[in-house]
């Protein structure tokens, strides 16, 4: 298959190699890595694929700027520690980026072998060496530049929170993290299922940042136990507000309150975060009937609809408004829940939930829908078909319709500027906020959006804050 | 880790811990509530703060032992540690000076409902204060409820203490005899609704605290969510304390029996021994 090619081999198979799987059958009775990650082998036949573009179109689709090529060039010359080492001068979460990250819409939409046939993997080439790092117990923890005797307040630790404390502990400064709940990561812990991203892994990168110097206090929520002036009046010199989008939205229809309703952050908190997956040796519960609708389609609904099946329901839902073409998820995700059997419920959105006399969900009323013009996202908007109300036997629904900003921080700091959906306003290139010396970034600010966007606006704003703090 | 300081038995499965946790201490306002998880196994649980000492750096928890949580945390002693506590959540307690006042507070709701009767004291209002419980053995606070009352009626359902009856029975011979500002109860669900029904028929307003099923505690995942004038309200973020004329109750029932099968297996898990044997 490969072909020499000048010096290089090229390896010109017109798809990825394929990403070894748990069967289907089987993994959803667990909740063990569905993707079980690339051989070396693997590894080096997919790197040879790579045509080392002098360009590297790839790379504008990066959000924190990886030298793609250079890394997948490692690769192929069985550089695996020359290949992560290649990787963490820009990126500190590696082995999640290249689990979580929708490489299909970044480096690899444009990828130039991607014009003709599938994109070079990237990301399960650099899952590849991060997971290599970590299986050969070589993880290099970097060393900080010296003290520069500047304090700056990190709140909320997840991708956003890590990557500017990563960063800013390594220009020198002397980092707090103050996260909310019991466990550092945000998203990363309570949201993404153990069988997407094992919890081990975001706990053995979030370590790596410890061990780099970063302080981590849980159970501390911000707005409450400190505000952000208050830190700014202890010492801190700077602060940077990573709070994320935790704020779950409902449909605001009949019946959303009847037993059997969960917010998607619900459902998934109770599942990963609290480990309810396996009570009762961990003691919170979950209820999950037979038949699950889960409301949405983005990467949060195919989690939960998943999580469902492997919490044993019989019947899982996706019910979404729109058509296959507009769900928001990974290609991958979606194809996962494809395979384990979720049954997809398009151009469908309810319009009451239905109980019984204990107040239990035994259904629900759905309309259907037709697509329309393209709205400002543009996305077709759905338009509801006059008549077409049927019922839907469902007895556990979830809500994964998106969620907001929390208010908690603003509420509590009155000179921070936010926009109309209560986002904290902040400077896309620096993160820098109305308030002096208060930086944001991440889904705090731009919506509910990706890993890799809040990390790459972390790596921004730390730059910003490094350059404030001198100016002091 | 937070330290338990000291641990006082009230009564049959009614405990008190006094427990080191200054960050939150220097903040805690009367209303407000924790969350704690005892051990990596451990739920979350939302308890209201009974009270605060900001010199000593302490906070003050009252439960009754009724299910597995509350059961495995009651079995903690003095000097050992609780792996999670976090607050202070919720909004605090409005407290001015509204006139006269009635404070009710029913079973182990008397705990919360202390600090903020105390703060309507010093206040300046005319505090009567209304304490029952099932028996005499589950009555507590008495003494520090007196102590911040110009007036403390006690209420025992069994008329082993105090007087016979319930805490409305009370209630309703106050509200006839005088007119107050508002009411204060904190108690079971039945107890409030009770309360609200009563107050509602004198035209006096009622602030009720709510203690629904919570996780996280910061308006993360609408676990906790009540309807309160029609509209879905979070109560650990908007609350816990709502109008209890405005209040759906019968959903606030409903919602609390949500795990209950859930509740009976973990607490028939708990078993005996240790935890490696599984
Ligand atoms: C179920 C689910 C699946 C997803 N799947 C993907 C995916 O596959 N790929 C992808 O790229 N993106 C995915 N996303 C989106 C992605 O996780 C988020 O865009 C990203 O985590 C945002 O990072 P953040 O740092 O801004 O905020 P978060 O990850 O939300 O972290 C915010 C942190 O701040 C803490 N916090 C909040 N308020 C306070 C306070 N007052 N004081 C202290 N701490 C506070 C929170 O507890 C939390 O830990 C998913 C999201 C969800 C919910
Ligand atoms: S665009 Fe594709 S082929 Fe070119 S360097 Fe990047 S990954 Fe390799
Ligand atoms: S307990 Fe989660 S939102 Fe209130």
């Amino acid at each position: 298959m490969s072909e020499v090619d000048g010096k290089r081999k090229v390896n010109k198979q017109p798809n990825k190699q394929p990403m070894p799987s748990q069967d289907p059958k089987v993994r959803i009775k667990n909740f063990s890595e569905v993707a079980l990650g690339y051989t070396e082998e693997d590894a080096v036949i997919e790197a040879e694929r790579c045509l080392n573009c002098k360009k590297a179109p790839c790379r504008q689709g990066c959000p924190v700027e990886i030298d793609i090529p250079a890394f997948i060039a490692r690769i192929r010359e069985r550089d695996f520690a020359g290949a992560i080492a290649k990787i963490k001068e820009k990126n500190n979460l590696p082995a999640i980026c290249g689990r979580v990250c929708p490489q299909e819409s970044q480096c690899e939409k444009y990828c130039l072998v991607g014009k003709k046939n599938e994109p070079v993997a990237i990301g399960r080439l650099e899952r590849f060496v991060a997971d290599y790092e970590m299986a050969h117990g070589g993880e290099t923890v970097q060393k900080p530049a010296s003290p520069t005797g500047k304090k700056v307040a990190i709140v909320g630790s997840g991708p956003a929170g890590l990557t500017a404390a990563a960063d800013l502990c390594m220009m020198g400064h002397d980092v707090t993290v103050f996260e909310a709940l019991h466990t550092p990561g945000g998203v990363l812990v309570y949201g993404i299922p153990e069988f997407r991203l094992p919890k081990e892994i975001v706990r053995r990168e979030i370590t790596n940042i410890e061990k780099m110097g970063v302080k981590i206090r849980t159970n501390m929520v911000i707005g409450k136990v400190l505000t952000v002036d208050e830190l700014l009046q202890s010492g801190y010199h700077a602060v940077f507000i990573g709070t994320g989008a935790g704020l779950p939205y409902f449909m605001n229809i009949p019946g959303e309150n009847y037993n059997g309703v969960y917010s998607a952050n619900e459902f998934l908190t109770r599942s990963n975060l609290m480990k309810a997956y396996r009570f009762p040796e961990y003691i919170t519960p979950i209820v999950v009937g037979k038949r699950v609708a889960v409301i949405g389609a983005g990467n949060v609904a195919m989690d939960a609809a998943r999580t469902a099946l492997r919490l044993g329901a019989e019947e899982s839902y996706i019910v979404y408004r729109r058509s296959e073409k507009e769900m928001p998820a990974r290609k991958e995700e979606i194809k996962h829940a494809h395979e384990e059997g979720v049954k997809f419920h398009l151009l469908t959105s309810p319009i009451e939930i239905l109980a019984d006399e204990e107040g239990k969900v035994r259904g629900m009323t759905c309309l259907r829908y037709e697509l329309g013009e393209p709205d400002e996202s543009g996305r077709r908007s759905p338009i509801p078909i006059e008549g077409s109300e049927f019922f839907m036997e469902v007895d556990t629904v979830v809500m994964a319709i998106g969620q907001g900003p929390n208010p908690l921080v603003p509420e509590t700091t009155p000179d921070l500027e936010i926009n109309r959906r209560g986002n904290i306003v902040a400077d896309p290139e620096t993160g820098k906020t109305s308030k002096p010396g208060v930086f944001a970034g991440g889904d705090i600010v731009t919506g509910a959006a990706t890993v890799i966007l809040a990390m790459g606006a972390g790596k921004k704003a730390a730059r910003a804050i490094n350059d404030y703090l001198a100016t002091l | 880790m937070y330290k338990i300081r000291s641990k006082k038995v009230l009564g049959p499965g009614l405990k008190l811990m006094v427990v080191e946790a200054p960050e939150i201490a220097a903040k805690a306002q009367p209303g407000q509530f924790i969350i704690l998880r005892e051990n990596e196994y451990a739920e979350r649980i939302p308890l209201t703060i009974a009270d605060f000492d900001r010199q000593e750096g302490t906070i003050t928890i009252i439960f009754q032992e009724v299910g597995r949580s509350t059961r495995d945390l009651g079995l903690l002693e003095a000097g050992d540690s609780i792996l999670d506590f976090v607050g202070p959540l919720g909004k605090k307690s409005e407290i001015e000076d509204f006139g006269k006042v009635i404070c009710v507070g029913g079973g182990v709701g008397v705990a919360p409902v202390y600090p903020i009767t105390r703060a309507l004291y010093e206040a300046g209002n005319h505090v009567v204060s209304i304490i029952g419980a099932r028996n005499r053995e589950l009555l507590i606070l008495e003494e520090e409820m007196r102590k911040v009352s110009h007036q403390l009626v006690v209420m025992t359902d069994d008329g082993s203490y105090g007087e016979k009856g319930f805490v409305t029975d009370a209630l309703r011979k106050i509200l006839s005899q005088d007119t107050y500002a508002r009411v204060i109860a904190i108690g079971p669900l039945v107890m409030m609704k009770a309360v609200s029904q009563v107050t509602k028929e004198f035209g006096v307003k009622t602030i009720v605290s709510l203690n629904p099923i919570m996780v996280d505690g910061t308006g993360m995942c609408g676990a906790c969510r009540v309807e309160v004038g029609g509209e879905t309200r979070f109560a650990c973020v908007d609350g816990p304390e709502f109008d209890g004329h405005q209040v759906d109750w019968d959903l606030a029932q409903q919602r609390a029996r949500m795990f209950l099968a859930q509740e009976k297996i973990a607490d028939e898990a708990r078993g005996g021994g240790c935890r490696c044997q599984k």
